[in-house]
């Protein structure tokens, strides 16, 4: 068995004195573990850094055997995001939850490519756009896993405009005046979340907080305790890095 | 088949880093050979290593004194701590003599993976001996991982009420380095922390 694919380093533990057993996000195998030969060694571990993107070749006797895989770095994302803490946050937060969360050799290729579209934006976009983004980006995954969220129109009412709650019962939008009088326990839905057609969209770190609690809400809920485990704390720690952001034009 | 006592010395030494049970049997080998050069030398010098040595309390390095020589010698400059992941991280810095100063051993770096919170790291410790007046500068040495880098930035933060300067060592091209053979990375990194002349 071969494959050639191209992915997304996750995250690298160390097996035995050199090797490191890696896990991948590739493009149309889905997560995907392989050994690296001398990945656990000094001059080999810039190549397992989370996300750097991957030419990786697996190889193994049979389909459910471990194998081993060879990796040629394309592009390493990590090295552009050292000194931004909020930046490097995101990426770390964005590989430890696909990492968690994602079963394993299940293709999502749209998956891949969202990943692909959030680590381009967290090097390249001048702006702080990327927050938005990253919130976006955990929508997709949810929806990737089945847990989606109907945003395209309000629970009750049908209206698809001034959509601004969440059920967190039915995860569906919900209207500010069908919702008003449940607000407090409805969710936030941020403009930037369900923008109207044509709609100027402004972001503030209020939605950022209520966007990552939004995500986080049903992260939480169907992904992560069923796993028996918290949101995990790098997703914490962007969580709090956000809360201190400027807020966006 | 060899003796109980043989088997478990071989036992022992296969679990050294670099050692595979056919090596350790050579190391073995060699010790039964020379048993009052090497073996019984070596065997007192572990054994008096294993009592002696402890984990420092000011600063986590390993040393048979508490606190350790480095954090009790009044000629290192105590006004600047040098933040270090772990102890061999310390002992490459102090060989190259660049750092006068105290040190401080974090015993890992923040993975969210492997369920390293900053409480499970000497964070706390840390931020305690940053607060004293005499301290003026912390420097991170941390790798220049995704997990180190991730650590230095928590800790800057954690460092931020205490108003002291926080500095981290740079990221780039290393010493007799060609740039032709640098990884993209590492060259990225070059660029981005780049300096006037």
């Amino acid at each position: 068995m071969e494959w050639t694919d191209q992915g997304f380093v996750l995250a690298a533990r160390r097996h035995g004195e050199g090797a490191a057993v890696v896990q991948l996000l590739t493009r149309e195998h889905g997560r995907h573990a392989g050994l690296v030969h001398g990945g656990g060694s000094a001059s080999k571990r810039a190549l397992v850094e989370p996300g750097n993107r991957v030419q990786s070749t697996w190889r193994g006797r049979l389909p459910e055997h471990l194998g081993r895989l060879t990796l040629e770095v394309e592009r390493s994302y990590a090295a552009a995001l050292m000194d931004d803490p909020g930046r490097l946050s995101a990426l770390a937060a964005a590989c430890v939850v696909v990492e968690t969360a994602l079963p394993e050799r299940e293709p999502h290729p749209a998956l891949f490519h969202a990943t692909e579209v959030l680590l381009d934006s967290l090097v390249e976009s001048a702006d702080e756009v990327w927050p938005a983004v990253y919130i976006r980006w955990e929508l997709g995954l949810l929806g990737e896993l089945g847990f989606g969220l109907d945003l395209s129109s309000c629970a009750v009412t049908g209206q698809t405009d001034d959509l601004v709650f969440v059920s967190p019962r039915t995860g569906r939008a919900v209207s500010r005046e069908a919702g008003a009088p449940y607000r407090d326990k409805l969710l936030r839905l941020p403009e930037f979340m369900a923008p109207a057609e044509g709609a100027e969209i402004s972001v503030t770190s209020v939605d950022l907080h209520d966007g990552m609690k939004l995500t986080g809400f049903f992260l939480a809920r169907h992904v992560f305790a069923p796993l028996n485990q918290p949101l995990p704390g790098a997703r914490d720690r962007l969580t709090d890095l956000l809360e201190s952001l400027p807020d966006l034009k | 088949m060899s003796a109980p006592e043989i088997d478990r010395l071989i036992e022992l030494l296969a679990k050294l880093p670099g050692l595979g049970p056919r090596s350790a049997r050579r190391v073995a080998l060699h010790l039964i050979r020379r048993p009052a050069q090497l073996m019984a030398p070596l065997a007192d010098a572990l054994s008096s290593a294993a009592r002696a040595i402890s984990t420092c309390q000011v600063c986590g390095n390993v040393d048979t004194a508490d606190p350790c020589r480095l954090c009790a010698n009044p000629e290192r400059d105590a006004t600047v701590i040098c933040v270090v992941e772990d102890i061999a991280d310390l002992w490459a810095i102090e060989r190259t003599a660049v750092h006068r100063g105290r040190y401080h051993v974090l015993g890992g770096t923040l993975s969210a993976l492997d369920g390293v919170n900053p409480e499970d790291l000497n964070i706390a410790k840390l931020v305690a001996r940053a607060s004293a007046p005499e301290v003026s500068e912390v420097i991170l040495a941390t790798n220049a991982t995704v997990a180190g880098q991730t650590t230095a930035h928590y800790i800057m933060e954690r460092l931020a009420p205490a108003g002291i300067k926080v500095t981290r060592i740079a990221h780039g091209v290393p010493v007799g380095g060609e740039l032709n053979y640098l990884d993209d990375g590492t060259l990225t990194a070059a660029m981005k922390s780049r300096r006037a002349l």
